[in-house]
């Protein structure tokens, strides 16, 4: 007894010296979720979450967890407290990213196998509306300001522009060869994709839905193929984005302001998905075949950490 | 509100189904197609030479299959509408004639599934000369050499491109010294001109050149055949040549000295292969899988590249003219997603798709060429066949 009260003393200490925040980490072929202490640098456990984990999000007031476990078919309700499974949505087959809107009330899955979108009511735990869209849709997002998911479908090149209201199509933008991850800036004017083929990140304008600018990679010593954007995150000021580059291992950093690319930083193998912490002062990141994370100091802009966590990190979230 | 009597709501309805019949209509008639036509002949099962791989009758059509309703889904967002028309020719028929006969101009582009010795024959007709081939079962070097045609596209990696995705892998693992073993076959002799022409560029040696003259029987070839036939000098890897596969599966674990096989058995270099997951290949793999319940094969991969191509290039352009298509695919604008991490393009010299070549084992996928360090001032991929300066391709657009 005596020693958990210290223990406990100890964590709220440390906490107080650091905001200690909680990253969770899907490992795609643990079949768990690692929880990371970020600040300690530290595994805290890895506990069994269903098959092949990958998308994850954590509702806006921080007490649920969403995870998609793909081979299990469903979308898991997890209790971010306890880790224990609180219920599942009815994702389709086979869920691999999810967006959830800024409300924390609707759930939008793609269907890779199935070229649609499933958008699920939380609440009731039902999927309200099936929505085809082009060929292997993967990334997808809502905007902050609650008016648009947006759906990018690698085979078809195209982002479909979903009206939350309407829960419709109403617009599609062609984009570079198989689009991979979007997100929008915090204002909800732009939105940002990237190609994993043409290596290339573009800017979407969300009002006349057409592409401002194309930003195109290039690392120094590796080689364009290895060049695969995937996860892409905007600050809350919109002065920079981050975008993940694959098997580059490169986290590329980009003024949101000019979309010069500032600079690269070396994490692990493959990186694939970027969460910021609530401060944005750091940023994580998965890496996929290093079976670790990064941890970047933004205010820095350095690589400070790797923590490693499982086989196959996919996804990420944080929790304050 | 007043209650209409029925007649009035009877009428209303109708006039109503009308008016959206006619907008559906107006849509329909709106859409721009762009029609496609797949000629093929039935094919004869070869003798069995084993009963592990069933013989498969429609290699091919089903990739085209797939790859028009990958661009349908696309062009229910583009107003334009793909259209597939199968032209199988029976066993006895003649494919110059039903091209000729069936294969009007309403199809500018024609996915050919047939052996390289109709493909000239094909686009030499005059009724082609206006159209766009594909050529998706060859891998015939002198068809992308001496032999080219401004009106074919080669999708299929040719036997330079194999031999030059196994000569790279060879090179890294320092496999210098070559045994290469060939069939009797037309097909083997020309994949060992392409083995020969691989070692020479990548300055390999090949120590020792043997025929296949035994047996094809299974048992005494696996018996005793192969460990004479492999008492020779000394070699790091036993390079096969036997296209058909009529002896190269016996030569592994069986050769005289323990060495690797590699060629077009044990290691093979492929196009496509059901061990293949990365880059997405994951998804189509499924997805073809559950349309066709059975595995993608090359040619099926080839097929669906070639109406993905079309489709590709008829979305950017959002045109279905075939010369504005034919130029956009031959521009450095095309870039063709083939879930094998690189953009896939047309060799501007030769009409061949420039591509990845897998590097595959029965059970695992090995490598992917271009192998890393291979380097060419343009794109890596051109380390891979004939490049720019070594084709004696002479056609103008």
């Amino acid at each position: 007894m005596k020693k958990n009260i210290l223990g406990l003393c100890l964590t709220v200490a440390l906490a107080g010296a650091a905001q200690a925040e909680t990253v969770f980490v899907t490992l795609e072929k643990d079949n768990a979720l690692a929880v990371v202490d970020p600040v300690a640098g530290k595994l805290i456990k890895t506990v069994e979450i269903g098959q092949r984990p990958r998308g994850i999000a954590i509702s806006p007031d921080n007490k649920l967890l969403y995870v998609a476990t793909s081979d299990d078919n469903t979308i898991k309700i997890i209790d971010a407290e306890t880790l224990k499974e609180i219920g599942r949505l009815p994702s389709g087959e086979d869920p691999e990213t999810f967006a959830l809107n800024p409300a924390g009330d609707r759930l939008y899955v793609s269907n890779e196998d199935d070229s649609q979108v499933t958008v699920i009511d939380i609440s009731h735990k039902k999927a309200v509306k099936q929505i085809k869209v082009g060929v292997e849709p993967e990334g997808i997002t809502a905007s902050p300001d609650n008016l648009w998911v947006a759906s990018a479908s690698e085979t078809t090149n195209m982002v479909h522009w979903i009206d939350t209201k309407t829960n419709a199509i109403v617009e599609n933008t062609l984009v570079d060869p198989r689009p991979r991850a979007l997100g929008f800036t915090a204002d909800s004017q732009q939105l940002w994709v990237t190609s994993e083929m043409a290596g290339t990140l573009m800017i979407l304008d969300v009002k006349t839905k057409q592409i401002i600018k194309t930003v195109k990679f290039d690392v120094q010593g590796v080689t364009a193929d290895k060049i695969q954007p995937v996860g892409v995150v905007i600050d809350k000021d919109r002065k920079r984005g981050y975008v993940a580059l694959g098997p580059a291992n490169r986290v590329a950093v980009i003024n949101a302001q000019t979309f010069e690319v500032e600079k690269y930083l070396l994490v692990g193998q493959r990186v694939w998905n970027l969460a910021f912490s609530p401060d944005q002062k750091r940023l994580y990141t998965t890496n996929g075949t290093s079976n670790d994370i990064s941890l970047i100091d933004l205010e820095a802009q350095t690589v400070t950490k790797s923590i490693g966590v499982g086989t196959y990190p996919w996804g990420v979230a944080v929790k304050p | 509100m007043r209650p209409i009597n029925l007649s009035v709501q009877v009428t209303l309805k109708i006039l109503l189904i009308i008016h959206l019949l006619s907008v559906n209509f107006v849509c329909a008639e709106a859409k721009q197609a762009v029609n496609i036509a797949y000629l093929t002949q039935e094919q004869k099962a070869p003798p069995p030479l084993s009963n592990l791989d069933a013989f498969i009758p429609n290699k091919g059509v089903l990739g085209a299959e797939l790859a028009i309703d990958d661009n349908n889904t696309t062009g229910q967002f583009t107003g334009q509408q793909f259209v597939l028309k199968k032209f199988i020719v029976p066993l006895d028929g003649n494919v110059v004639d039903t091209f000729n006969k069936e294969v009007g101009d309403q199809y500018p582009y024609v996915v050919v599934n047939l052996p390289a010795d109709f493909i000239n024959k094909i686009a030499d007709l005059p009724a082609a000369k206006q159209k766009l081939l594909f050529d998706v079962a060859t891998v015939d070097d002198a068809l992308r050499n001496e032999q080219c045609r401004s009106n074919v596209r080669h999708i299929l990696p040719n036997r330079a491109m194999r031999a030059d995705a196994l000569a790279q892998y060879m090179m890294k693992k320092r496999w210098n010294k070559w045994f290469l073993v060939i069939g009797a076959t037309e097909e083997d002799h020309l994949f060992a001109d392409a083995l020969r022409r691989a070692a020479k560029r990548f300055g390999m040696k090949i120590v020792e050149e043997k025929n296949w003259e035994h047996t094809y029987d299974a048992r005494r070839t696996a018996q005793s055949d192969v460990a004479v036939f492999t008492q020779v000098d000394d070699y790091d890897v036993l390079v096969v040549a036997d296209e058909q596969g009529q002896f190269g599966e016996y030569l592994e674990y069986r050769t005289w000295n323990a060495r690797p096989v590699i060629g077009t058995q044990g290691l093979v270099a492929t196009a496509w292969h059901r061990t293949h997951e990365q880059w997405g290949a994951v998804q189509i793999q499924n997805r073809f899988k559950d349309q066709a319940g059975r595995w993608m094969e090359e040619q099926d991969y080839a097929a669906y590249l070639a109406v993905r191509a079309i489709g590709e290039a008829a979305t950017r352009t959002k045109s279905n003219d075939i010369n504005r298509l034919k130029d956009y695919m031959l521009s450095d604008a095309f870039a063709l997603q083939g879930y094998k991490g690189n953009p896939l393009s047309f060799r501007s010299w030769d009409g061949q798709l420039r591509q990845p070549v897998l590097l595959a084992a029965p059970r695992s996928l090995v490598a992917v060429a271009p192998i890393e360090g291979f380097l060419h001032p343009k794109t890596e991929l051109d380390t891979l066949g004939y490049d720019q300066p070594e084709s004696t391709c002479k056609w103008s657009k």
